[in-house]
Formats: C-alpha cells, sequence, structure tokens
C-alpha cells in the first residue's frame, strides 16, 4: 500500500490526474465514503467510485460490504462502467449469493442486447458468477446466444459451455448443451470452430470415456480446414485437439501430416510446437521406408531449430521439448549440434538446458567441437553450469570411446585450475571413466591422489576412495591414504563411509599382510560403532566372508564390474512416449506425466503413442485417451515398490526379499536365524581372526547358543504359529475378562525439522491378534507429499511391515493422515540394542528418512502364551537361576486380581495365585511371537504400593524389556 | 488452461490481478511473491512450482508479470500469451512500467477481459482491439459499425478492417537482419547465423491482395528450371516464420508469399540463414599475461564489406579481470574507456568504411589476489551497423493487387531499407 500513498501525496502536489489516484486511500470511513459515492446522482461521480473500489479489490482489500451499491450501478448504457461492474461481480458474487441474484435481470436483459458486443459480454461475465442460482438463469440465455447469429456471441457461448461445466456438468449435459457445442465444430466462423474445440476438449478431458469429441475423418477434415483460417490461439486448440486423434492408417496418417506441416513456418512457437506434437506423433504411424517418411524428418528440424531465436523463456520451454524428441528421434537434429553452443549471455536455465542437449547430440563426428566448448564453459562463473559442463566432459568420453583420451587429458587441465568444485566433479567423473575403461586411464591416478585434501563433498570424496580402493595395488601408500580418511570417520556421510569400507576391504584381499589391522579397525568402526544399519549389515558381510572363506571374498569384492551404460539421464521409454503425447505442454516442460502435477481427474488420462498400422487392418480403439483412461485413476497411485524392490532402494543394499513362505521353523533357535548367522559367523572369526572382537559381541553368539538349548524343554504344542486363537479360546473364563491391551500414547518419533518437513508420530498396538504400528503422518512443509513407503532395518523379532504403507492420496501441506500398518514377525532377524528397537525407513517423493523408535515388548506377547501348570513348575525350575532377574514397580495401587485382569488384556496369563502371609504370588507366564517363554511371579503385598517381580527366561535379555511392559501396564 | 494473470511491480506489490478459474485461490498471489519475486536466489527457472500450482513469467523491465495455472496447459502458449500481453499494452500506452499500468489499470482489466476467457487466449491483434477498446469510454456504434467489429475480431481477416482509405498508396519495407557469430581466439567460426525480419509498414487502400519475392535459392532454381535463367545470387534459407497474414499453405506447396497485410506495421516474416554469411568485422585478439599483476592486450578489427559502404555505431567491448586497478589505452581511431563499473574497456567508432583496419592496445595493471579461481577470460563482443544484409536476402519484388478499387501495383510508392545490426557477435580471447 506504499505506493498508494505515494501516489496520494503526488496527487496533492499537483501532479497529473490520472486513473492511479483510485489506488489512494483515506483509510477511515473509506467504504462510508465510497458507498455515497456510488449512490451519487451524477454518472462520473459514479464511475470514479466504481473504479476506486475495484482498484481496492486488486491489493486484496475486502470491498465486498460495498455490493449492493456496486450492482445499483450495473444498469448503465456506459460500457466501460458495466465492465467495471462485472469484474466487481465476478469478485464477489460466490461470497454473497443472495445478493447476485440481484444482478440476474441485468444479464437476462443484456443478453438480449442490439449490440452483439454486449450480449457477449453479459454471457461470458454470467458463465464466472458462480452461483449455483445464477446458472439456473443462465441456460435459456446460453442456449440462444450458441445460436446466435454473430459469430463473436457464439464464440463466446462456446467458452461459456466450459464454463457452465465445471460449476455443474451435469446441467449442461441434461439441457443438451453438447450436442449444441458439437454442432459449432462446423461453424463458418472458424474461431467459433476453434473456441468449441477447446471446449469440447477440456470437458472431454474429466469424461475420459465419453468420447465427447468424436474424432473422426470428417471431423478432422473440418479442423483441419478452420486450421488454415484462424487466429494463432485457435490454430493450437486445433492442433492440441488433433494430437488426440488416432488415424486409421499410415495413408490417412501421412494426409494429415502434410496438412499440418504449413504451420511450422507460424510466427507463433507455440502453433510450431503442437504442430510438431501431431507430427511426431502420426509419424510413429509411417513406414520408415516411405519417401515421405524422410522428408519429414527433415522438414521438422529447421523449425526446432528456429524456437532457439525466440525469447529465453519460450527457448526454455522449447530446449526442454527438443531434449524429448531428441531422446525418441535422434536424427532429427544430429546435424544441429552448433545451435545449442552456449552463449555468454543466455539465462542460466537456458545455458543448462542446452548442455543437456549437447551431450546427447555428440557423436564423433562432432566431438572435438563439443570438447572444445565444454572446456570453455568449465571456466564460467555460475558454479552449477560449470559443474554440469565438467561432468558433460566425463560423459562424453563414456559415449564416444574415441574421444576419451582427449576428455581425460582435458579433465586432468582443469583440475590443475585447482578450482575446488571443478576438481571434485572431474574426480567423480574420472571414476566413471575408469569404470569404462578398465586398465586404460590409471596413469593418471597420481595426479588425482594430490589432490586428495582438497575434496570435501562426500560424492569427490567416494569417488576418491573408490579409485583408492579399485587400484590399490598399483598405488604404493594406498593404505596410508586410507587410513587417513579414516580418521574421521564418524563425521562422513554414509556415502563416504560404505566407500571406505569397501575400499579397505579391497586393500586387504589385494595387500593382505600390511592391512590387517586396518581393516578389523574399519570392520569394528562398521559394526560397532555407528547407527546405520546400511554400514553395519555391509560390515557384518565383509566381516563374516572374510573369516570364513578368503577366496570367496576375493571373488565378491573384487568380481569384475559390470561396464556402466554410456547414456545416462534417460528418460524411461513408457514416460517418453506418453511426454511426446504431451510437446509443448507444462508436463514436457517438467519431463513428468500430467498426473504428477494435475490434481482431480483432469490429466490422469494417459497418452501414448499410436501403434504402426498397415493401411489394410484398422485400429480397433478409436481413441488414444480412452484406450488407456479407463484404468488409469486406479492404477496412478500404486507406485509403490514390492516390498523386494523397496528394500534395495531404501537401504541400498542388495538383500533378498524377506520370503518366509510357510509356517516358521519350529525351534526358537531357528526362529532367531539371523542372529544365528551372525553368531556362528562371528564365533568362527573370533576363532580365527583376532581376540579383541570377541569381547564386544561375544553377546550374541552366546544368545545363540541360549536360544538353541531351549526347544528340548518346551512342549510341542506350545510351538504353534502366531497367532492361533485357540489357547485364548479356552482361557477366556479364566481370570475374569481381560482388558484392552495396553497401547503407549503416541510420541514423535520423527521430528519435521529432521524429514524436511515430513512429522511422525506413532505408537505400536496390538489388536486382536494383530500387531500393528500406528502412525501419524503431518505435512510442515511447503509441498504435496507423495509416493509413501516404509521399510524396517532387521531386528530383534524380525518385525516386518505385512503390507503397503496405505496412504493413498497425497498429503497437502498442513495435512494430517492416520495409518495403520499391519506388521508381521517373519522378517529377518538381528539383534538390536535395546532389544526392542527397531529402525525405520520412510520414503516419499523428496526423499528417504530414517529413524528410530522402541517398540513395547508387550505387542509380541502372543494369545497362547498360557502355560500348563505342570509345565510351567517344571520349566521355572529347568530354567537355571542365574537367569532370574528381579525388580521393583512403585507406586501401583492395584489388588493383585486387579493387575492380573489388566495384564492379561495384554496377554501376559495368571497361572495359579499363592496367598502366603498376607503376600499374593501371582504366577504368570508370556509367550513372545518368536515362541520365547517368559515366566514371572508377581508380588504383591496388600497395602504396599511396591510390586515385586521376578522373571525367569532363557533368553534372559528380553527380562528388562518385559519388565518395562509390566510397568506400562499397571500404570496406565 | 490459464488459471489467473498477476501484475506485479519489482517489490511485489500487485498491480493488476485477475483470476479466471475457481482453482486459483488469493493465496497465489502470495506464493509467487514470496517464492519467487523475493526469492534469495536468481530463478532458475521461468516456470515455477509452488504446491501443484504453476507459475510462468516473463519481466519487462522492473514489471513482473505472472500466469498462474493447476492444469497441463500448453507451455510455449503461456509464454507466447504474455509477451503478447506486453505488445497489446505497449500498443495501447507505450512502455510497461508501474506508473503506466497504475495509470490505465481499467483499460488492463478491460483488455484482459476480451484477449482472455476463461483462460484460452482470444483474438489479441492489437489492430482488431483498438476498434472497440478505446480509452475514451462510451463510443455509440451504429449498428453496420458493430457486425464489422464483430466479423473483424473473429473473421478470416481478423487483422485488417474493411474500408480503410488512403489519398497516397505508400509502403515500406525494412530488411533488419541481425549477425551472430562466435569465433574462436584462432579466428576460426565456432558458429555464425543470421536471424533476419522483414518488417513492413503499409499504408495501402482496401484489401489488396500482396505478393512478396526475394532471392530464395528454392525459387531461383525452381525459376532457372523453367529456361529464365537465375540473375545475380541466391540466399539458402535455413527457416523462416511468417506473420498470421501470410497463407502458409501456400507457401508450402508453391513457395510463394501472398498476403493481405495488416494496416500499418506488422512483421512479415522472420527468418535464419547459416550458409555463405557476409561477416562484415572480424576481431583478433591478441592477451598476453605478463607476470602476475599486468595483461596486455591487442585487437584488431577489419572490416570486410565494400569500401564504398559505411559502417556506424562500431562498439567494441573488451572485458578487463575483475582485480583490475589500472588501464593505459592507445588507439588509432575513435574513443576507447576503460569503464571500472562494467569491467571492460568500451571502444567506440563513429564510422569505418570497408575493407579498413583499426587498432586498439591497452595495458591492463592487476591488484595481486590469492584468489585461485582464474579469470574466466569473457569473449569480446562487438556492435555495429551496416547498411546491407549480411545474409545477402534481396527484395526482388512486392506485387500489391486490389481488384475493387482502382489504384495498380505501379501506383504504391514503395520503399526498401536494408540494415545489418550485430547480434551477439563474439569473439573468444
Amino acid at each position: 500500500m506504499e505506493w498508494a500513498n505515494q501516489l496520494c501525496e503526488n496527487r496533492q502536489f499537483g501532479s497529473k490526474m490520472t486513473d492511479s489516484k483510485y489506488f489512494t486511500t483515506t483509510k477511515k470511513g473509506e467504504i462510508f465514503e465510497l458507498k455515497a459515492e456510488l449512490n451519487s446522482d451524477k454518472k462520473e461521480k459514479k464511475k470514479e467510485a466504481v473504479k476506486k473500489v475495484i482498484a481496492s479489490m486488486t491489493v486484496g482489500k475486502d470491498v465486498s460490504a460495498l455490493f449492493p451499491d456496486v450492482v445499483n450501478c450495473m444498469q448503465t448504457d456506459n460500457l466501460e462502467l458495466k465492465k467495471l461492474v462485472y469484474l466487481y461481480l465476478m469478485n464477489y458474487a460466490k461470497s454473497q449469493p443472495d445478493m447476485a441474484i440481484m444482478a440476474v435481470n441485468t444479464f437476462v436483459k443484456d443478453c438480449e442486447d442490439a449490440n452483439p458486443l454486449i450480449r457477449a459480454l453479459a454471457v461470458r461475465t454470467m458463465g464466472c458468477i458462480r452461483v449455483d442460482k445464477i446458472t439456473e438463469y443462465l441456460c435459456e440465455p446460453l442456449r440462444k446466444c450458441l445460436k446466435d447469429e454473430d459469430p463473436y456471441v457464439r464464440k463466446t457461448a462456446a467458452v461459456c459451455v466450459a464454463k457452465l461445466h465445471d460449476i455443474n456438468a451435469q446441467l449442461v449435459e441434461d439441457q443438451g448443451f453438447l450436442d449444441t457445442l458439437k454442432d459449432l465444430i462446423s461453424d463458418s466462423n472458424p474461431m467459433v470452430v476453434a473456441n468449441a474445440v477447446a471446449a469440447l476438449s477440456e470437458i472431454a478431458e474429466s469424461h475420459p470415456n465419453s468420447n465427447l469429441l468424436d474424432l473422426n475423418p470428417q471431423s478432422i477434415n473440418k479442423l483441419l480446414t478452420a486450421l488454415n483460417e484462424c487466429t494463432e490461439w485457435g490454430q493450437i486448440f486445433i492442433l492440441d485437439c488433433l494430437a488426440n486423434y488416432t488415424p486409421r492408417d499410415d495413408r490417412e496418417s501421412q494426409s494429415i501430416c502434410e496438412r499440418v506441416t504449413p504451420r511450422l513456418s507460424h510466427a507463433n512457437s507455440a502453433v510450431v510446437l503442437s504442430a510438431v506434437k501431431v507430427l511426431m506423433k502420426f509419424m510413429e504411424m509411417l513406414p520408415k521406408d516411405l519417401d515421405y517418411y524422410s522428408t519429414l524428418l527433415k522438414k521438422l528440424a529447421p523449425p526446432l531449430v528456429t524456437l532457439l531465436s525466440a525469447e529465453p523463456e519460450l527457448q526454455y520451454v522449447a530446449l526442454r521439448n527438443i531434449n524429448l524428441i531428441v531422446q525418441k528421434r535422434p536424427e532429427i537434429l544430429k546435424h544441429e549440434m552448433k545451435v545449442f553452443f552456449v552463449k555468454y549471455n543466455d539465462p542460466i536455465y537456458v545455458k543448462l538446458e542446452k548442455l543437456d542437449i549437447m551431450i546427447r547430440l555428440a557423436s564423433q563426428a562432432n566431438i572435438a567441437q563439443v570438447l572444445a566448448e565444454l572446456k570453455e564453459y568449465a571456466t564460467e562463473v555460475d558454479v552449477d553450469f560449470v559443474r554440469k559442463a565438467v561432468r558433460a566432459i566425463g560423459r562424453c568420453a563414456i559415449k564416444v570411446e574415441q574421444s576419451a583420451e582427449r576428455c581425460v587429458s582435458t579433465l586432468l587441465d582443469l583440475i590443475q585450475t585447482k578450482v575446488n568444485y571443478v576438481v571434485q566433479e572431474a574426480i567423480v567423473v574420472i571414476k566413471d571413466i575408469f569404470r569404462k575403461y578398465p586398465n586404460k586411464y590409471e596413469s593418471v591416478i597420481a595426479t588425482l591422489c594430490e589432490n586428495l585434501d582438497s575434496l570435501d563433498e562426500p560424492e569427490a570424496r567416494a569417488a576418491m576412495i573408490w579409485i583408492v580402493g579399485e587400484y590399490a595395488e598399483r598405488i604404493d601408500n594406498a593404505d596410508e591414504l586410507l587410513e587417513s580418511f579414516l580418521e574421521g570417520f564418524h563425521d562422513e556421510s554414509t556415502q563416504v563411509q560404505l566407500q571406505l569400507l569397501t575400499a579397505i576391504v579391497k586393500l586387504f584381499l589385494k595387500k593382505p599382510t600390511e592391512t590387517q589391522e586396518l581393516v578389523q579397525q574399519v570392520l569394528s568402526l562398521a559394526t560397532q560403532d555407528s547407527d546405520n544399519p546400511d554400514l553395519r549389515d555391509r560390515g557384518y558381510i565383509y566381516w563374516r566372508l572374510l573369516s570364513t572363506d578368503p577366496v570367496a571374498a576375493k571373488e565378491v569384492v573384487l568380481a569384475e564390474k559390470p561396464l556402466i551404460s554410456e547414456e545416462t539421464d534417460l528418460i524411461e521409454p513408457t514416460l517418453l512416449e506418453e511426454l511426446i503425447c504431451h510437446i509443448g505442454t507444462l508436463a514436457s516442460v517438467y519431463h513428468k506425466p500430467p498426473s504428477a502435477f494435475v490434481e482431480g481427474s483432469r490429466g490422469v488420462m494417459h497418452k501414448r503413442l499410436p501403434a504402426r498400422t498397415g493401411s489394410g487392418e484398422s485400429t480397433e480403439s478409436p481413441d488414444v485417451g480412452t484406450a488407456a483412461g479407463g484404468s488409469a485413476p486406479e492404477a496412478a497411485p500404486s507406485i509403490i515398490p514390492s516390498q523386494g524392490d523397496l528394500l534395495g532402494d531404501l537401504l541400498n543394499l542388495d538383500m533378498a526379499p524377506p520370503t518366509t513362505s510357510g509356517p516358521p521353523p519350529p525351534t526358537t533357535g531357528m526362529q532367531m536365524g539371523g542372529m544365528d548367522l551372525l553368531g556362528g559367523g562371528l564365533d568362527s572369526l573370533m576363532g580365527d581372526e583376532s581376540e579383541p572382537l570377541g569381547g564386544d559381541i561375544g553377546g550374541s553368539p552366546a544368545m545363540g547358543a541360549g536360544f538353541g538349548a531351549a526347544p528340548a524343554v518346551m512342549p510341542a504344542s506350545l510351538n504353534a504359529p502366531v497367532g492361533g486363537g485357540l489357547g485364548d479360546l479356552f482361557d477366556l473364563g479364566g481370570v475374569g475378562m481381560p482388558m484392552g491391551a495396553y497401547i503407549p500414547p503416541k510420541i514423535v518419533w520423527l521430528p519435521a525439522m529432521k524429514a524436511k518437513g515430513l512429522e511422525i508420530s506413532g505408537t505400536f498396538a496390538r489388536r486382536a491378534g494383530v500387531i500393528q504400528m500406528e502412525l501419524i503422518l503431518t505435512n510442515k512443509a511447503m509441498s504435496v507429499m507423495t509416493d509413501f513407503a516404509i521399510q524396517f532395518n532387521r531386528n530383534s523379532f524380525g518385525l516386518a511391515p505385512a503390507g503397503p504403507l496405505q496412504v493413498l492420496t497425497p498429503l497437502g501441506p498442513n495435512q494430517t493422515i492416520e495409518v495403520s500398518l499391519p506388521l508381521s514377525t517373519v522378517g529377518p532377524v538381528m539383534k538390536m540394542d535395546p532389544l526392542n528397537n527397531l529402525q525405520v525407513a520412510v520414503k516419499n517423493n523428496i526423499d528417504v528418512f530414517y529413524f528410530s523408535c522402541q517398540y513395547p515388548i508387550s505387542m509380541l506377547f502372543v494369545e497362547d502364551g498360557k502355560m500348563e501348570r505342570q509345565v510351567f513348575l517344571a520349566t521355572w525350575k529347568d530354567i537355571p537361576n542365574d537367569n532370574e532377574s528381579q525388580f521393583q514397580i512403585k507406586d501401583c495401587h492395584l489388588n493383585s486380581d486387579a493387575a492380573s485382569s489388566k495384564l492379561q488384556g495384554s496377554n501376559i496369563f495368571t497361572i495359579a495365585k499363592r496367598t502366603v502371609e498376607g503376600q499374593d504370588m501371582l504366577y504368570m507366564s508370556i509367550k513372545l511371537s518368536n515362541g520365547i517363554w517368559v515366566l514371572a511371579e508377581l508380588r504383591v503385598q496388600a497395602g504396599n504400593s511396591n510390586y515385586t517381580i521376578s522373571l525367569k527366561c532363557r533368553a534372559p535379555e528380553v527380562s528388562q524389556c518385559v519388565f518395562q511392559c509390566y510397568e506400562a501396564v499397571l500404570k496406565n | 488452461m490459464i488459471g489467473g494473470l498477476f501484475i506485479y511491480n519489482h517489490k511485489g506489490e500487485v498491480l493488476i490481478s485477475r483470476v479466471y478459474r475457481d482453482d486459483i485461490g488469493r493465496n497465489a498471489v502470495d506464493a509467487f511473491r514470496v517464492n519467487v519475486i523475493h526469492a534469495r536466489q536468481q530463478v532458475r527457472s521461468p516456470v515455477t512450482n509452488i504446491a501443484r500450482t504453476s507459475f510462468f513469467h516473463v519481466k519487462r523491465s522492473n514489471i513482473w508479470l505472472a500466469a498462474v495455472t493447476k492444469q497441463n496447459v500448453n507451455a510455449a502458449m503461456v509464454f507466447e500469451f504474455l509477451y503478447k500481453m506486453c505488445d497489446v499494452m505497449t500498443a495501447y500506452f507505450g512502455k510497461i512500467s508501474e506508473e503506466n499500468i497504475k495509470n490505465n489499470f481499467v483499460l488492463i482489466y478491460e483488455l484482459l477481459d476480451e484477449i482472455l476467457d476463461f483462460g484460452y487466449p482470444q483474438n489479441s491483434e492489437t489492430g482488431a482491439l483498438k476498434t472497440f477498446i478505446t480509452q475514451t469510454g462510451i463510443k455509440s456504434q451504429s449498428k453496420e459499425e458493430q457486425s464489422q467489429i464483430t466479423s473483424q475480431v473473429t473473421g478470416q481477416i481478423g487483422w485488417r478492417r474493411e474500408g480503410i482509405k488512403y489519398r497516397r498508396n505508400e509502403l515500406f519495407l525494412d530488411v533488419l537482419e541481425s549477425v551472430n557469430l562466435l569465433m574462436s581466439p584462432q579466428g576460426q567460426v565456432l558458429s555464425a547465423h543470421v536471424s533476419g525480419r522483414v518488417v513492413m509498414k503499409s499504408y495501402l487502400s482496401g484489401m489488396p491482395e500482396c505478393k512478396f519475392g526475394m532471392n530464395d535459392k528454392i525459387v531461383i532454381d525452381k525459376q532457372g528450371k523453367g529456361g529464365e535463367g537465375a540473375t545475380g545470387q541466391s540466399i539458402a534459407i535455413d527457416d523462416c516464420t511468417f506473420h498470421q497474414c501470410v497463407r502458409l499453405s501456400k507457401f508450402d506447396a508453391e513457395r510463394s508469399i501472398s498476403f493481405i497485410p495488416p494496416d500499418g506495421e506488422c512483421e512479415l516474416m522472420r527468418y535464419r540463414t547459416t550458409k555463405d554469411i557476409i561477416l562484415p568485422f572480424r576481431v583478433i585478439p591478441l592477451v598476453r599475461e605478463v607476470g602476475r599483476t599486468k595483461l596486455e592486450v591487442k585487437v584488431v578489427i577489419k572490416s570486410n564489406f565494400k569500401p564504398s559502404l559505411l559502417a556506424q555505431k562500431i562498439e567494441v567491448r573488451i572485458p578487463t579481470p575483475l582485480n583490475t586497478s589500472g588501464v593505459q589505452v592507445i588507439c588509432m581511431k575513435g574513443k576507447a574507456k576503460y569503464k571500472a563499473s562494467e569491467n571492460a574497456i568500451v571502444w567506440k567508432i563513429k564510422r569505418m568504411a570497408g575493407m579498413k583496419e583499426s587498432q586498439i592496445s591497452a595495458e591492463i595493471e592487476l591488484l595481486p589476489t590469492n584468489d585461485k579461481k582464474k579469470w574466466a577470460r569473457p569473449p569480446i563482443s562487438m556492435n555495429f551497423e551496416v547498411p546491407f544484409a549480411p545474409s545477402g536476402l534481396k527484395v526482388r519484388y512486392l506485387k500489391v493487387f486490389e481488384p475493387k478499387l482502382n489504384y495498380s501495383d505501379h501506383d504504391v510508392i514503395k520503399w526498401v531499407r536494408y540494415i545489418g545490426r550485430s547480434g551477439i557477435y563474439e569473439t573468444r580471447c
């Protein structure tokens, strides 16, 4: 509002009187004053007042209070005033629907006016007033206007049908406007045709199967005729509509192409791009040996190049599209490399896009020029651009073998500049060059090593470490180099840590004698001191490999690597096909299908290129859109990959998906198979490798052994799979009514700060025998989140999601969604510390986030956990006293019966109760989902709020967690 | 389609806001201000997506024009429309500035109502718009006038109204070319092209049918087969685009350019050539680094056209490093100055005939820096104007037929002018 005030001053000092004065404000009583002016008798004053109102509206002030007064000014023969009032109406009618009715009469009257401009104005404005009552009145005038004698009115009415459809689709269908609109396609006036096409196309988008446009050779012919005559915008509407048609055969396709090609010479870039879209699409149907096909290919290049002399914004749109076209049909522009050379004054967004296309067009024929250019760019100012240029040099080397040597020497030159980010970028691409051409350019390693200290970006550090590890045998001081990185191991990013781990293992395998200490150091850093599950997993795998079979380790770690592909960043073919059908549109600019950024039903329809058909056969599916449209909406959200993929994706480790078919193995020892694997592995590792490790990991093998002993005692009947309701049934009458299982309150697991705006809070519950993770996802970011998926790291009890995370609708800013995720206990197992720790990875469209949480072990207590008395007694005796642990629960005021029934709600079953000297002794049993039994003795003394509990279990590790559950259950 | 159109001043205050679609709310206005106008970084793309809403923007001096949508619109069309919108506004009230926009806000709303309906661009030819959107407000038209307006706005020849009369039928053709060059320090042409425009200013009565001819290689070769024999040189046009008045299908079939021109000025065609370009100037740079604190620069320019012709407004811009402390320049011709604010030596020569040579030498003193990054050495750029078309394009004829009125092609006074200007004319050093 500042400028408005300044203007006010200007006026006071007598500067010229213009419309800008309406932007002035006289703060107090302004509305009141305006009201008076609006009701003035003088026409001029009225008009002035309305202008002021519009000015206030523009700057966002609420002037809706003036509604009746402004509407009163509507009845006027002054067209300018009328237009202003209409503008006001369009803005405020929705908030004042009752008063908007006041305007109806004038609209209806105006629709009958002798002046076609006024008739059109009325029908145009009425369509913009989204008030139900008004739309009812709109129907009759609209019907008349659609058949008006004046083309200006008809073309306006055609668009109005689309407006009405947006407000009330049913009404439009009921009133038969769609048929009238279809008739307008045959109108004599080209602009009416164009607007009718635009309106129908839009309506058709929300009815994917309606075949509204009914494109057939006759109607196509009409459109092509109108194409020659209508305005530039009309040509765009028609071409975009044509692009949805699928010709019957190659002959029809060719004849349409012939009539569309002249549009390539239009001055309007949008007309050109839409024509290119039609041609690119219909070309698919032409046989490649046809002369016309090659003629057409030749014709496409010049207009695409001409687009690059347009204004920068359009150049950007054109370049994004050319990027697609080059991927689909590289032959079109293969000789046009030079036009994509970057100009010094190009805006950065144009430069980056040009660079992308240059790399795609690079070939043996032009590589010398391209390289010279890229080298030039690498000295520019913009950091992003320079980086991309350096990377491009590497990509050229990979793409054009003959140039590799020159590329490498160029990169070395660039490294000599010592410009930090240039060096780093160069090292990253040199790593790829090494992979593409093994044993060719290793002579440069020495130069690379000189720059070790200047690398501060994870990607560059990782690349350098990879190089050192890969060529350890050629680098004399490889161990020193790697050791220097090891010092700050914990400060490195995961990428670098993983790379360092692998590199040192490689080094060890190549020079085992002098690096033993180093490898032990890195393995223990990775497996013990790190919170990162990926790193630990990889560490354990290497450890096991090295300790069990060094030969196998060599085969695995030093295996021949597959060649890397020449083309990177290629758009996936089906997406590319879809994007080709969207040339010129936003989808082609974003390189995303419309469904990724358009809400609602619009644009969800997937388009695809037509298949080639001979002249004889005719395609059965008449419309491209309809063919794929039917099932698309359902298909859209199911992007969540299958578990196996996701695991690889999230944890970046090629593990097989958890395949546990059939009933779980009958023994607890086997149940904890994962742990056994580690324990066993570590046993042998301890035996033949190094002593210091043994102490640290000693816990695991001991535990493994402990479980191993258990099954001998367990009655076979108790090993039934999880969740068998049998035990439940028997025991229902036993100890009163069970209360609901204890569910801890939800806490925040992942704060929004750490997850780019995604906040996750949640809890765990066991409901009807099913373990559920109950999550609340809140989007605290500005942008929409989609594509959620979840994955757990291996954990002590093999918890794993039993299905995908059901977040089907995108999560908008400030939206919250509650989901419950059923869990299974058949996932991979690994002992965690604490035992009930769970590491979770959640992925969305933005990133992958990791957090860990602890679950109450009570949710693993199964329903058939009630032990026979005799078995209980025997087991209790059988478990060594060393495994017994005692805990105190303080400040608990329940009596023993209440406590017992409360505990039963959480599947802690009381088997017997004894009263000794006023002290209640409750004997209870618990069975965990993995078959571990926990026996408990709870002592409750009347008048004493402190309980004593003794827990006995073959796996004493769980006692602490079980105790926590007792406490939680009893106190809540 | 376009959901809304906003115009902001440089501070991000809204000057004009027109919403066409229900899915665009007032918050979109603020989202663009916060995320684009007030963004800390330089704008990295002319298309921005904020919370599933796409913003297209162009900037004219201090003014931001933004089109907003939530749909998969034709992006090229949106930008073309925004440019057109700028053209229309300029045609109505001159320069696009904050003041002009505020002074004409009622007019702008009226225009926006007319040229964009429910987000679909409608006829936006200023010639047609000016017949019924007038700044004077009320204009009572007769019935005939009204139907004339509407038929013109929607008609096949939307760019011209009927009944135009001039006492003197006259037309001016300007062939305006900009020649672009990128040359390596060794004098190798890395890329060169001419982008040209034929601008026509016509003051002709009635509905004249025009036919334009030039020394297009394809046309000349065709005629040559006919036995007439091609005279003079012909040029190969890589590509051309035409004003919407030109019948494209006819051009496609016969390569003849026929049209009914709009009254007044219009850009008849644009073209691009890359072959046999006459490069009016050559720049020969020589940069020598003398130690760490001194640069010696010598630049020679050579004119390469007929000695009888004169080039004008010649300006050579030699970039200097950021740590320049002082510059001494000697030039034989023109004036040269070191402009510290632009980090360049600007050498201006008013006129220079063809086949001449001129030289400048400069000593640049540098401040010692410990900046590791090398100076990027931007290219030496050049500006000039020459009175010929560097592409070699020649207008062969422009014939005018107006069957209804009694004037013939011979009665029309025709003027043709060629101007070649430098586009991006750079030599790396």
